[in-house]
């Protein structure tokens, strides 16, 4: 401790109530709000925790390791007149740490270079640059219609069970800026270093994001953040905001483009209602609080581009859909803060269709800044637009074809029948190694179409269908 | 803003998030602005309850504790009034973002305190008024080139009236004195009148009168200006989920709406969409004057990330500079992007508060809090002897959780608008945009509306939307029927209908915002648009009087045609005469 730390710290002795997660502390002076604390057991144990509230008479604490053990006077209290923050260096890069962001890795300490709030300050609109520059990431589904640019936020909803921890994997292990011109001539294209935070996952699944860091050596461009299942859930407050202040380090100070992957956002969003509960606050829906969007928002905003910074954050959120239901609170306020979002389907995973993304409620609002002539190609948004209008018609056909039978369509919708089907089959499933340039997806687009007349294709441009389409021989 | 010092300086007594509370703070009234604690960061006194005063802080209140100072201001939560409004970005409360930018750096660090307009800058003051003239509040004294499209009128502030004194041509900044005026009774005290005002924003501006409305507010956008019109001093709302456009409209809207001055509020939303905008619109070219759009444009950007209490003052801070403007005599826009997170932070200061909740959560007051806000649009007759006219357009999006229109932020604000754009999930899911359902949505405006346009656009302007609507609405009735019988069972005019409504929906109602010329119809060619199809259909029907088989029509070569029409620039009229000739010509079909 240094003298100035000594001078700001104060130190209780008991405290008066311990319940969940909480615990009030009473008779301390100078305590200011957000102020990082420990609570120190008889075991040396030391727990680390957030002052929420602050009265004359009382503070009310969050801890984040949980209050086992914790009773009325058998702990000091210790606030140490700053909030919480997280050592930096580039050395960072490689390494793990655990949900309070020590080395968990057994490597050796990191020596700081830094030391950074985590909770950040708000990125000044004014500041930002807007992201529009393509990113591709190999996967049809993303590149060619939902497509993900440098500095989006772009969460992954799935369900229990489906695969949004291979498809993440794959994003991040492809995932390439296609760059212009003589760049791309010299054959150099630029990898991404990756924050990964994760939040109450299996050990498997943490694992298994680890390995495959290790396998493809990108751990030596990645950070990892792990809380996982078994570890204190309060703690997952602090982990994405861990992640994205070390990320923002990478991007805004080290010039680095940062792929950040926080999974699971419903274990996090979990704690905030466990810490909320405790509060005995006026529940929102479903018991969340009624801040929980301004809180995620504290997070997703995180992500982007700065002027004059060559560095960028690009965040993939994971969440899990309660029931596979979207209204849910979480992937519904997550929905209105990031832009857009991959839906994964149950239904379409069960005809094994791989990754399963179901397009026609998925969403990248940054799209059509990050795509055309120049960038990918000119007919790109058009070939989009056109895919979605057919998929979204060709799906209803067939659910009235199941009522009442293919006999009922008339003959242009059993073409468009056939298009979704095959749609499914040749663009959506792809394999886990299936690296497609956007050439190849635009053009497997271009195939698909030829299954429609020329006069149904009404999204599409004149002189783009002249230059691509090509109708197929029935 | 200038700091009391007849009032007494309080205490912190306890910190809870945005809310802080303090005792000590005598002489200090509601809703005054004070500066709390070492940090120095502006708050506002929302609540008294004997000796404790409850204050929502506008920024991150990390840092602060008990004990810590509250110093009084002993005026309300202002905002700015003057020249340099035009073009600027501007937090909740009115902080410059762009001078924060070049001073602190691209994050927003607490206590940042620079003035909302600049000190420096000089202005190139016209008088209108004569020395020894009379004027009274509203009346304009001269005018400012504020912006190449817009002329800054320099209007007499309230409760000021007399004899000008002093006026004068010069470069003035916005703190020197550009006249001079005596008062009828008092004497000797002259007024001095600057380029700079202050208002308090929970305060409407004053008008002489309201009107009512009489002018569409065009916006460019086919299924709104044709089916469902906003007016000029109207208001809108747009709700939707996630996703389903509301953002893209008020943006378009921003871009195309034929008004004089746009206030564009991203209030608790994205970051990059302010980014948008301000990248965006220095670059767009305004229809009418072909000059940027950000000539008149004016931003307040308190995006989801920053301190919740100034999301709750932004809407106010919007209006405020949107009133000033219509009282020069303008015709005004704002679009404010959402008012839902607007409410949700009176929720949370509520919360903090401890007031009894009412539904969901929202305060009670609610309801009257978002029908003060839209209440403050309108057409008015301005205050001053000219006889100005000036409108405040004010469109609100809603963001419903899961898309459920029947919570409370929906429902409060359906009770005070008057047009309803109901945004739909499975539209949007088909992209097919705008994704404003066209079975659910309303104007009440439209009778206003059809009048203006049947005089200035087309007689036949009312009965092409009635019929448009009529072709929509039994659409959706066949469509049931198709479900239970299939499509063949339909009669051919039945089906006839289908297919134009699928003509409707496609070649005219959806619009794509990135395309260069999609992105706005003007209202003639809105107009042509929808007559040729219609016209496709009176023809086809007659043609299947005649015995001509459906198929035949549908396959017709003109139709690829009239699908192109919304891609060709208003001013190829011929191109619109030779489709029309076409579809006379293709079904004068023989059996
Ligand atoms: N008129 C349009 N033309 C083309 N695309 C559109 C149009 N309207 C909406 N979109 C598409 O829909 C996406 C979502 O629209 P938008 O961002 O306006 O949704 P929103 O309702 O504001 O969502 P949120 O509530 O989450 O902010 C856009 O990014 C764009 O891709
Ligand atoms: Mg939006």
């Amino acid at each position: 401790m240094t003298y100035r730390e000594y001078l700001t710290v104060k130190d209780v002795f008991g405290i008066k109530d311990v319940f969940g997660p909480l615990v009030i502390v009473e008779g301390v002076e100078g305590v200011t709000y957000g102020e990082l604390t420990e609570v120190r057991l008889p075991t040396g144990d030391i727990r680390r925790g957030r002052v929420l509230e602050i009265s004359d008479s009382a503070v009310l604490v969050q801890v984040f390791e949980g209050t086992l053990g914790i009773g009325r006077d058998n702990v000091r209290v210790r606030f140490l007149g700053k909030g919480q923050e997280i050592q930096v260096s580039r050395d960072i890069l490689g390494r793990v740490f655990d949900g309070e962001g020590r080395v968990a890795d057994g490597g050796p300490p990191i020596i700081p270079e830094k030391r950074l709030n985590i909770n950040g300050s708000p990125i000044n609109p004014y500041a930002r640059d807007y992201p529009n520059e393509f990113i591709q990431t190999g996967i049809s589904t993303i590149d060619g219609l939902n497509t993900l640019v440098r500095g989006q936020k772009l969460p992954i909803f799935s369900g229990a069970g489906l695969p949004h921890a291979r498809l993440a994997a794959q994003i991040a292990r492809q995932a390439r800026l296609l760059s212009t011109g003589q760049e791309q001539a010299s054959g150099g294209t630029e990898a991404f270093a990756v924050v990964f935070a994760a939040m109450g996952i299996t050990f498997e699944e943490a694992d298994y994001f680890i390995s495959e860091f290790r396998q493809t050596g990108a751990m030596e461009r990645a950070v990892v953040f792990v809380n996982l299942a078994e570890d204190p859930p309060i703690e997952r407050l602090a982990v994405p905001r861990m992640a994205l202040t070390a990320a923002e380090y990478l991007a805004f100070e080290l010039d680095m483009h940062v792929l950040v992957i926080l999974t699971d956002m419903t274990n996090y969003s979990e704690a905030l209602r466990e810490v909320s509960a405790a509060r005995r606050e006026v529940p929102g829906r479903r018991g969340y609080p009624g801040y929980l969007y301004t809180d995620l928002a504290t997070i997703y905003e995180r992500a982007g581009r700065l002027k004059g910074k060559k560095g960028s954050i690009t965040q993939i959120p994971i969440l899990t859909m309660p029931e596979d239901d979207k209204t849910h609170p979480v992937p519904d306020l997550t929905g209105y803060i990031t832009e857009g979002q991959l839906i994964l389907s149950r239904t379409l995973y069960n005809q094994g269709i791989s990754p399963p993304v179901d397009i026609l409620p998925s969403l990248s609002r940054l799209k059509d800044k990050g795509i055309g002539r120049g960038k990918t190609r000119e007919d790109h948004a058009d070939v989009s637009n056109q895919l979605y209008a057919a998929y979204a018609r060709g799906k209803s056909a067939k659910e009235l074809a199941v009522i009442l039978g293919e006999g009922a369509l008339s003959p242009t919708d059993r073409l468009y029948v056939e298009f979704s089907d095959r749609f499914d089959r040749e663009f959506v499933q792809q394999g886990e190694g299936e690296n497609r340039g956007i050439e190849e997806t635009l053009d497997i687009g271009w195939r698909l179409l030829g299954i429609l007349p020329r006069k149904e294709l009404k999204r599409i441009r004149p002189e783009y269908l002249d230059k691509y389409y090509k109708r197929v021989s029935q | 803003m200038t700091e009391g010092t007849t009032k007494s300086e309080g205490v912190i007594t306890r910190v809870a998030g945005p809310l802080v509370v303090a005792n000590g703070l005598a002489g200090t009234k509601i809703f005054d602005m004070v500066r709390v604690g070492r940090l120095r960061l502006l708050g506002e006194v929302i609540e008294i309850r004997g000796a404790n005063y409850s204050i929502q802080v506008y920024e991150e209140t990390e840092g602060i504790g008990p004990g810590q100072p509250v110093y009084p201001s002993g005026e309300p939560l202002s905002v700015e009034l003057g020249p340099g409004l035009i073009g600027a970005i501007f937090d909740g409360i009115q902080r410059p973002l762009d001078v924060i930018n070049a001073r602190m750096g691209p994050y927003i660090v607490k206590g940042a305190g620079y003035p909302p307009l600049s000190r420096d800058k000089k202005w190139h003051f016209q008088p209108t008024a004569k020395e020894g003239g009379r004027v009274a509040p509203g009346d304009v004294l001269g005018t400012i080139r504020e912006s190449p499209l817009v002329e800054h009128r320099v209007m007499v502030p309230l409760g000021v009236e007399g004899e000008l004194t002093y006026i004068e041509e010069k470069e003035a900044t916005l703190e020197e004195v550009i006249a001079r005026l005596r008062p009828e009774r008092s004497e000797g005290t002259e007024h001095e009148i600057t380029l700079l005002h202050r208002w308090p924003v929970r305060q409407p501006r004053p008008t002489y009168k309201k009107l009512p409305p009489d002018e569409p507010l065009v916006t460019g956008q086919r299924i709104l200006d044709t089916l469902f019109p906003v007016v000029k001093g109207g208001t809108a709302c747009v709700p939707g989920p996630f996703g389903s456009g509301k953002t893209v409209i008020q943006q378009q809207l921003a871009k195309w709406a034929d008004a004089d001055i746009i206030v564009y509020v991203g209030c608790g939303e994205r970051g990059n969409e302010m980014a948008d905008v301000l990248l965006s619109f220095p670059e767009l070219k305004d229809p009418r004057s072909g000059r940027p759009l950000m000539e008149r444009t004016v931003l307040v950007a308190n995006t989801s990330n920053m301190p919740v209490a100034a999301r709750e003052a932004s809407i106010f801070t919007g209006i405020t500079i949107a009133e000033y403007y219509r009282d020069m005599g303008y015709h005004v826009a704002l679009m404010a992007d959402s008012t839902s997170r607007w409410a949700e932070a009176m929720r949370e200061i509520s919360g903090r508060l401890e007031e009894m909740p009412g539904e969901e959560g929202f305060p009670p007051y609610l309801g009257s809090r978002l029908a003060t806000f839209y209440e403050r649009a309108g057409n008015i007759l301005c205050l001053g002897s000219e006889g100005r006219k000036g409108t405040l357009s004010v469109i609100g999006s809603v963001s419903p959780p899961g898309g459920d229109l029947s919570e409370p932020v929906t429902q409060a604000t359906l009770r005070v608008v008057k047009v309803f754009w109901s945004l739909d999930d499975r539209l949007a899911s088909q992209r097919h945009f705008p994704a404003v359902n066209w079975l659910t949505s309303y104007s009440l405006y439209q009778p206003v509306v059809d009048e203006y346009a049947g005089k200035r656009i087309a007689a036949g302007w009312r009965e092409n939307r009635r019929e448009a609507l009529r072709i929509l609405q039994r659409e959706s009735e066949l469509e049931e029927l198709v479900r239970l019988v299939g499509i063949e069972a339909l009669s051919p005019e039945d089906r006839l209908i289908m297919e134009v409504a699928r003509m409707i929906r496609e070649d005219f109602l959806h619009q794509n915002a990135y395309h260069e010329v999609d992105t706005y119809t003007p209202m003639e060619k809105q107009y042509s648009l929808l007559e040729v199809v219609l016209r496709f259909y009176t023809q086809a029907q007659e043609a299947l009087r005649r015995g001509i088989e459906l198929d035949r029509i549908i396959d017709l070569p003109v139709r690829e045609e009239i699908a192109k029409l919304r891609y060709i620039p208003v001013t190829q009229k011929e191109v619109f005469q030779g489709v029309l000739d076409r579809i006379n010509e293709e079904l004068s079909l023989q059996t």
